[in-house]
Formats: structure tokens, sequence, C-alpha cells
């Protein structure tokens, strides 16, 4: 039987990776992901897991520790946050390039400056183009869930990429929450056993990682580099079909929320799904056809079943809890629009930077956003494309 | 520029390693470092007295010895470094522009 319990987020993550029961864990603490770490080196310390366990001076060091486990073949994760994830920076695009599926629980908190400690998705946005497969997490259930997921995406051989697990800093990590924990036997055979095509303490198949690649190949490479991420696509999905065989909890790319007959909608990705999703039930009792989109996965970004989703509707707000600083809205509005391009070309789109460094998103927040929707849709003009939500003006 | 592992400067995308992991070893020679050279020496037999002097200082093993005797320079390796030249007691070897 499945084990009901209450936990935080981190707590849930690092139970997850109890499960998993990986070779290598490196890692180096950094609010609010510092809790992952410190459960996880104690059931290293408990015995209750076989994990080499490698305390670093830093994250670099916590990511380059990461890819020379998973070259040498090992199975690998780690925990960051904001500023360790930027310290990863370089090591992240070689993860990505040499193709090892590490998978990191990524903790949503602001990058500074100024310095700040609180939510937001700067740093994972800002890894966007590292390579890394990135999904996003509402609930403490769907991080421990997707967490169980990782390896099966990450280490598939069309896919071969690392992956990062990210959620809300605080309100996910430090938040508790009722919780479906699976048995562990039942993680372990989900999970399965790690089995590297190459690798390097394969000492009857030696082989070089990460050599030199000049002009004549590192082009071939990019292009092998992209495929996998296109592959991972098909591969998420049919990880989360067999999660939900396991568990009856049903995953996809993106959760569609009350959007059947849905003219106004929202998109937004992680904890603040949540809120809006109340606000919504509050707007449909009222008999107003409001829905929301919450994008899990972001990386592969799902380009076509995105914009057919939002076709036929009259007007949607991409929330972004990151700016860009691109003068043209956040990150994720960039990527809906665009996406929304090809299948609804006739909804307007607007942007709405939120929550930045922590600022609190509440429900009458996010009814000012259904109730600009609401205008737009009416009279089909949009007042301002790219605005910011909850700022003193 | 073949490689054991059969990939070449002509392979497609579809065929090269992923990553680029080289799965064979002993294939630094395929790769022509000698492309970068401005300057080259030029081996003369008849002065060479085969005191093989020149075979250790050479810092990309580009002097070509078999059966214990020097028999030319590697110049697909060579990047013109002037030491054989310099330490040839015997002036057999030049050292000239590429």
């Amino acid at each position: 039987m499945a084990r009901k319990d209450k936990l935080s987020g981190n707590e849930a993550v690092a139970i997850a990776m109890k499960q998993i029961d990986p070779d290598v864990v490196a890692a180096f603490p950094i609010t609010p992901s510092t809790e992952i770490p410190q459960y996880f080196s104690k059931f290293v310390a408990d015995g209750e897991v076989h994990t080499e366990f490698v305390p670093v001076e830093s994250e670099h060091s916590a990511m380059s520790a990461c890819i020379g486990a998973e070259a040498a073949g090992a199975r690998t994760m780690t925990a960051t946050s904001a500023n360790g994830l930027a310290l990863m920076w370089e090591m992240l695009y070689i993860a990505a390039s040499c193709r090892l599926p590490i998978a990191l629980a990524a903790v949503n908190r602001a990058l500074s400056g100024p310095i700040n400690i609180h939510n937001d998705h700067s740093d994972t946005m800002g890894a966007r183009d590292s390579g890394w497969i990135q999904i996003y997490c509402e609930t403490n259930q769907e991080a421990y869930d997707t967490m169980i997921q990782a390896f099966p995406i990450a280490e598939h051989k069309d896919v071969r990429l690392p992956i990062m697990v990210c959620f809300d800093g605080f309100i996910t990590s430090h938040s508790v929450e009722n919780i479906e924990l699976l048995e562990d036997e039942k993680v372990k055979e989900f999970v399965g056993e790690y089995r590297p095509e190459h690798y390097l303490l394969d000492k009857d198949n030696p082989v070089s990682v990460g050599p030199l690649d000049l002009p004549p190949y590192y082009f071939e490479h990019k292009r092998q580099q992209a495929q996998a991420m296109v592959n991972a696509k098909q591969v998420i999905l049919e990880t989360a079909k067999k999660f939900e065989e396991l568990t009856g909890r049903k995953y996809g790319l993106f959760e569609e929320y009350r959007m059947e007959d849905a003219e106004v909608a929202v998109v937004i990705i992680n904890s603040t799904a949540g809120t809006a999703k109340a606000v919504v039930d509050e707007l449909r009792e009222k008999g107003v056809k409001a829905g929301l989109v919450k994008i899990r996965v972001f990386r592969p970004f799902p380009f076509e079943e995105l914009g057919k989703a939002l076709a036929g509707l009259k007007a949607v707000a991409v929330m972004d809890k990151a700016d860009s600083f691109s003068a043209a809205g956040g990150p994720l509005f960039a990527e809906v629009r665009s996406a929304m391009f090809d299948h609804a070309r006739d909804t307007k789109a607007v942007n709405y930077i939120y929550g930045l460094g922590g600022r609190d998103v509440r429900t009458d927040d996010i009814m000012k956003v259904y109730e600009d929707l609401l205008e737009i849709a009416e009279t089909g003009k949009v007042k301002s494309t790219v605005n910011y939500l909850g700022v003193r003006e | 520029m073949k490689k054991k592992m059969n990939v070449t400067a002509e392979s497609s995308w579809k065929e090269v390693t992923p990553g680029g992991v080289i799965t064979e070893s002993g294939n630094a020679g395929d790769f022509r470092t000698g492309d970068w050279r401005s300057m080259k020496p030029v081996w003369n037999s008849e002065k060479c007295k085969q005191c093989l002097m020149c075979f250790p200082v050479c810092p990309d093993s580009s002097i070509k010895v078999c059966n214990g005797k020097m028999e030319g320079i590697d110049y697909d390796h060579c990047k013109g470094c002037g030491i054989c030249a310099k330490v040839c007691p015997f002036d057999a070897i030049d050292f000239v522009e590429e």
C-alpha cells in the first residue's frame, strides 16, 4: 500500500532520492534547497542508502563532481537554488553536451542581485538554454512524483540528457502538504538499473569523454543534442503513462484546468497555478468562462501542443515569475506567444511579470489579471502587452 | 581523417557518437597538428650519422625511427619547433620556412 504522509517539498524530494538510492550525490548547501542534501546525508549516515555522498566546496565543484561521477557510470543527483545554480552555469552546459543524465532538484529562488533568498524563477529560467530538461512542479506531490520519473526520462537511450526538477522555494520546498509516497520496491522497479552505453569505469571498453571538438565535428554533436531534446517529449509522455499505471496520478506536458469551453486563460508555471486555480473556480461559479494552462514541461517546450491548446480563446495572459530584461516581456511569454503564432494567431496575448523576489501573489492579484483578460475579450483591444503585477506604482 | 570508430569529417550528425565520446584508443595520431606549422625541419640523410639525438627531444614524437634508424620526419604531427635542428651535431637538419 502507498503510504500517506505529511511532508515539505524538500522532505518529499529527499525521500524520492532515498528510494532511488543513486550511486553518487555531490551537493553544496544553499537556501532554500539546503534541506535536500541535509536530509539525504542523514540517510547516508544511517546506512539507508548505498550512495557515495560528496560534500564539495562550491556548486561549480558539485556539478563538476556530478559530471565526473556520471561519466564514470554512476547514477548521480544534486540539488541547488539561485546563485548556486548560477555558479554551476559553465558545468551545466558541459553535462548536457556530454549527454550525462544527471538529476538536479532545482528549488527556485530569485537570482541575486539585489540579494534575496525568496522565490521566483530567474534562476532556472536563466538556465533554459543550457540543454537540460526542465520540468516544473506545482505541489510537493508533483515534485516527488517528477523526481521519481526523472531518471527513466533522462537515461532513456533516445534522450541521455540531464534533468532539472523545478519547484518553488519556501512555497513548495518548506510548506508541509499531504502526500502519497510509493513503496520503496515500486520506486526501485520503476526507476530500474542504470546501464549506460559508454562509461569511464568500463575497463573492457575504454573511452574518452569530453574531448576537444573542433569545427569538423562540433556542429554534428550539437545537432544530435538538439534531437535528444526533441525525442525527450515522447519519452516524458511515455514515462508519465507508466507512472499513471502505477499510481493513478496523471501527468502531461502541461495541465489544462477547466479549459473545455474557456474564453480567457492564464498560462502559468509552478505553485502560483494553485492560487490561480482557486480564482478560476470562483469565476466559473459566476458563469465566467475562465481556464488555466499550467506548463509542466518547459524544456523541451511543447510548442505545437500548447499552440493548439490555446487556439480559439479570446485572450491569454502569460504569467512570468522572472523578467528577461529584454524590454519585450518575460521568457515564458516570448515562447508561449511564439507557439500561438501558428495555431492561435487571433488570440490576444498579454504578459504579467509577477512575484519577483518572493513578492506575495494573492487571489485578488490573479483576479485582476482575469478582469483585464475579460476586458480584452470584450473590446478586442490590448491596452498594455507587458505588465508588472503587484509592484508599487 | 578516418578514425577506428568510423567517424570521419564526412559523418552525418546521426553517425557521430553521443557527446563526442571516443570509443577507441590510440587515435590521437589521426589529428594532424602539423597544419599549424610555419617553419619546418628538413632532414638531409647524407649528412645524418644516425646518432639519434633528435629523437628524444622531439615533443611531438615526429622523428620517424624504425629498427634503430632515423628515417625522416612525420610532417602530419611536427609543429615546427626546431629543437631537432638545434640539437643535431652534424647540421643534418635544416630549419626552413614552410
